[in-house]
């Protein structure tokens, strides 16, 4: 499988420019070389604290976000045999910000909107699947009415919270809504998080690309399937959870990256799955350095800026795919 | 080798009440062919053989052991089954389908190797579809996916196969192609089970035969005790005219048949 190392390693290379190319750019731009000597360990303390205190950190929380979004995207769109699944298509944004709001419009900030948005988002998941198994099986046209009517529900709370609001609070929650990467989340359990779920992906991966035909096939090639299943399930929710509460609601990631990579690599999940960190990752680390830089001082929120890159790709290659 | 077995099955059909239990025994070199109007259940009867859905009452023995007993990545490497109906919601080329089949035979942790391929190769090769390997499935015609499905459970291997019509979507020549590969595959001390929709393929390809009655009545036996005119008959509800040819009956059914009762 030499194609895979290959296809891995440019995605790698790529995203560790990318990444570069992050901590470099912003209000003070720094050359390519100052990174690399503040990354070395050497450089003025000045450029140690921009780069290793404000920039760096928030580089890999972008970078974490749209890797956990875009792999748990292309896990539920094998979960439900529907390229249309997405955490957001299937409610669980819509939880994750309510949850977020709710804290907010009470006047707390920080730990506890995330902790909030964290508890929305998996109440929302096991709504929708819970709902959607039902007394029979979960049958993937179920679930997905199920989540884009959750999804709907949610989007009603949102506005009556939104109505609800005093005046002053409402920036925040619009920006919020709008997916922003917080300068202040801790990187690393999600990078961990990110690095578990692509090492899982050896045991895991042949296994979901038979069960990605069907789980009567599946079954008859030997799966577990109602094991698999719920394991699936489980990590999807708990990666779109962790992510929601870096950056609030950033959309499309999880429902563009998988299938641009599917369209140029193939369905093989034990490259797509690593494939989708990598790329999802880069995606939202180009979008947060623009976010940072297209009208600074002043910000722009990622989820915009996502939205705006990703979907004209998204489009040109569907239309040019077989 | 260990071959399936009904125990007094009744398969579990919505609807309907009662049904005769199944009890015979695929042994190995034996060619089945189960014959039965639409909803008589004869895809239920093999997803239920396959350990796919459970039965009313009675029980499936692989060997042995009941089905049950054994675990599914052990049960899919003794029995294979071919769909009817397949999903391709993802885009797969034929030779990573074909290679699928190979799932039951590798560890979790290990990757498709040379020798995995060239099996699937193979097998892809003896229904003539290697010169597709590269195509996605979804872009092939429904005899072509026949043909992928059934290079896939030729990859699989294993020694009893259950086949849900084989021949669906197939022009004659490939029909002919695919039961010839059956029937040599019980020669190598394989078993074969399948439904069909064809008595006269049933005829010429079985050695034993089950008729499945809408109403959950069943007889089996060999085909030539089976495959008689009034029972056939009754169990399509059309009058049939026999002729032989080359030894073997041939039924066509009567051409004013409207309503008539048998």
């Amino acid at each position: 499988m030499r194609g895979y190392s290959r296809a891995l390693g440019v995605l790698g290379l790529v995203s560790l420019s990318c990444m570069l190319l992050s901590v470099s750019i912003g209000s003070a731009s720094l050359s390519v070389a100052d990174t690399f000597s503040v990354l070395t360990g050497t450089g003025t303390p000045l450029q140690q604290t921009l780069i290793l205190e404000l920039r760096l950190p928030r580089t890999l929380s972008a970078f974490a976000t749209g890797g956990l979004l875009a792999v748990a995207g292309a896990l539920m769109q094998v979960l439900l045999r529907n390229p249309l699944a997405d955490p957001y298509v299937l409610g669980l944004s819509g939880g994750a910000a309510v949850g977020a709001l709710l804290a907010m419009m009470a006047g707390v900030a920080g730990v506890v909107v995330s902790g909030s948005a964290f508890a929305g988002a998996l109440l929302s998941t096991f709504l929708v699947f819970g709902l959607a198994h039902g007394t029979g099986s979960w049958t993937p046209s179920r679930l997905l009415l199920t989540g884009v009517v959750v999804a709907a529900g949610w989007g009603a709370l949102i506005a009556l919270i939104l109505a609800m609001s005093p005046a002053r609070q409402l920036p925040g929650m619009l920006y919020w809504l709008m997916g922003d990467i917080s300068p202040a989340a801790n990187p690393f359990p999600a990078l961990i998080l990110l690095i578990f779920v692509c090492l899982l992906v050896f045991p895991l991966g042949r296994s979901l690309n038979v069960l990605a035909r069907g789980p009567m096939q599946a079954a008859a090639l030997g799966v577990s399937v109602r094991p698999l299943e719920w394991t699936v399930y489980i990590l999807a929710s708990l990666l779109t959870a962790t992510a929601v509460t870096i950056a609030g609601s950033v959309g499309f990631v999880g429902l563009i990256v998988p299938h641009m990579l599917r369209l140029v690599l193939g369905n093989d999940q034990r490259l797509i799955l690593p494939a989708c960190a990598l790329a999802g990752g880069t995606l939202l680390v180009l979008a947060d350095t623009l976010a940072r830089v297209v009208i600074a001082p002043e910000q722009l929120p990622v989820g915009v800026i996502t939205a705006l890159l990703g979907v004209p790709t998204f489009l040109y290659l569907l239309h040019r795919s077989r | 080798m260990n071959p399936l077995r009904a125990n007094q099955l009744v398969i579990d059909i919505p609807g309907r009440s009662s049904g005769q239990p199944l009890d015979f025994t695929v042994e190995p070199g034996q060619v089945w062919g189960v014959l039965g109007p639409n909803g008589a259940g004869k895809t239920t009867l093999l997803h239920t053989l396959a350990g796919l859905r459970s039965p009313r009452s009675g029980s499936v023995g692989l060997g042995k052991r009941s089905l049950t007993a054994w675990k599914r990545r052990q049960i899919s490497q003794q029995l294979g089954l071919v769909f009817q109906d397949r999903q391709d919601g993802f885009p797969a080329t034929v030779l990573e389908t074909a290679l699928i089949g190979r799932h039951p035979w590798l560890s979790p942790w290990q990757m498709e190797a040379g020798e995995d391929e060239r099996k699937a190769r193979e097998a892809l090769q003896a229904l003539d579809v290697a010169h597709l390997q590269d195509r996605l499935v979804s872009t092939l015609s429904g005899g072509e996916r026949q043909r992928v499905a059934i290079a896939t459970i030729l990859t699989q291997s294993p020694e009893t196969w259950l086949l849900d019509e084989p021949t669906n979507h197939l022009d004659l020549h490939h029909q002919v192609a695919v039961l010839g590969l059956l029937t040599e595959q019980a020669s190598l001390g394989r078993s074969v089970f399948m439904c069909l929709h064809d008595i006269n393929l049933a005829a010429r390809w079985c050695d034993h035969i089950l008729l499945l009655f809408p109403d959950g009545g069943a007889c089996w036996g060999t085909s030539e005790k089976m495959l008689v005119p009034s029972a056939l008959e009754l169990l399509y509800g059309q009058k049939l005219m026999t002729a032989e040819i080359d030894g073997a009956p041939v039924f066509v059914p009567a051409a004013s048949s409207g309503s008539q009762s048998v």
